[in-house]
């Protein structure tokens, strides 16, 4: 299968100061990169889709590592997370053909991350908005990290298209106040403590 | 700096391909928005100069945010706009008082020429409004190549006493630009417009 087809590439970067509570000394940057590509099993069932998770490999590694520099490189990424909008000929199938080339990419790239990505999937028309839900890179648990963003496109995905999405954060939410497990308390063996 | 800012974000809009076709380089904008606290909301305010002053601030700091999104100089910019929401405890005269008498200095400072009006758009809303930037020449406003929009939101903003500001600013025109008139190499570049 040959290289994903990239109609248009978007990058969100937010930076939160405050939230009506003290302004942070350190903002919180949220930062979302988007690419909409074309869906090579629009339009009819497909039953060996498989292949093209290594297709997309290339490019989950350049948006992550695009987005890793737009929030200050690999020490400043302390959540993230995934995922995807199938135009409507395509299947919510072809969305997770997401999962392992936009995962990997990250942990790779975030100093082999424990945490698995958190995400999301849906079928929708141009505009529609996508939660991506965000948590620790190291700790599925830690509480203050638990967070999502809101992204999509105008005009993607168009019914033969895929939007796909990683999402990263530096911190914990801005005002983060509901106890829990905290980063500072990570073990750091299995993911999730 | 005058203004309370909750939060800044900025876009970043890549077209490589369209209809089929790949867009050799690619055509960018980047939008810049800040979500600021009305320092009106709530209550009518005859004098708005603070507005003023703030829409100074933000043309300066908008303006350098997405010229740096685009990895450019100031200078090689395209084509700009700009846009304000009012959260629902405002008026659309703060928006006003925002973008029109202050702005656009330093907008045009920060990208070195700018004779052509920014085009600009404003409205109220509540929080996820859709905010339609529109996009003329910078240095000429009948470039027909370069009429465009771009759409930027923001899903908690602007609260009830907030405003949300955005400016525009492009490398390029739109992707496959073709229905003629004034093409940006026939620019004169002495009154805006031609």
């Amino acid at each position: 299968m040959p290289e994903a087809q990239v109609r248009k590439k978007l990058t969100i970067v937010e930076e939160i100061f405050h939230e009506g509570g003290p302004v942070s000394e350190q903002p919180l940057r949220r930062g979302a990169t988007l690419a909409v590509i074309h869906n090579p099993f629009a339009g009819r069932y497909v039953e060996d889709i498989a292949g093209f998770m290594e297709d997309l490999k290339p490019l989950g590694l350049d948006m992550a590592k695009a987005l890793i520099i737009a929030l200050g490189g690999t020490k400043s990424v302390e959540g993230f997370g995934k995922g995807a909008i199938v135009g409507s000929s395509g299947e919510l199938e072809h969305g997770a053909l997401w999962h392992v080339p936009g995962g990997y990419a990250m942990r790779q790239l975030l100093g082999d991350a424990k945490a698995i990505v958190s995400s999301t999937k849906k079928m929708g028309g141009p505009g529609s908005r996508l939660d991506v839900p965000i948590t620790h890179i190291n700790a599925s648990y830690v509480r203050s990290h638990f967070d999502a963003m809101e992204v999509g496109v105008t005009d993607a995905p168009r019914s033969d298209e895929i939007v796909l999405a990683l999402v990263m954060t530096t911190g914990p939410r801005i005002h983060a106040r509901v106890g829990g497990l905290k980063a500072s308390e990570i073990k750091g063996e299995d993911g999730l403590r | 700096m005058k203004a309370r800012i909750r939060k800044l974000a900025i876009f970043l809009e890549e077209t490589c391909q369209e209809m089929g076709k790949t867009i050799t380089p690619p055509t960018r904008r980047a939008a810049a928005v800040a979500v600021i606290e009305n320092p009106y909301a709530g209550k009518y305010v005859e004098d708005l100069s603070e507005l003023m002053v703030i829409g100074e601030e933000l043309g300066e700091l908008l303006t350098k945010r997405a010229v740096a999104a685009l990895g450019i100089s100031g200078p090689s910019a395209e084509s700009y706009g700009k846009a304000a929401a009012v959260g629902e405890n405002g008026e659309i005269e703060h928006a006003a008082a925002i973008l029109h008498p202050k702005l656009g200095t330093p907008v045009r400072k920060v990208l070195g020429k700018g004779a052509a009006l920014i085009p600009s758009s404003k409205k109220r809303g509540g929080m996820g409004v859709v905010l339609d930037i529109p996009l003329g020449h910078k240095d000429a406003a009948y470039v027909r190549s370069h009429f465009d929009g771009m759409e930027v939101r923001i899903n908690d903003a602007p609260r009830a006493n907030e405003i949300m500001v955005a400016i525009a600013v492009t490398d390029s025109g739109r992707p496959l630009a073709r229905v003629g008139g004034l093409t940006k190499d026939q620019i004169k570049g002495e009154d805006g417009l031609r």
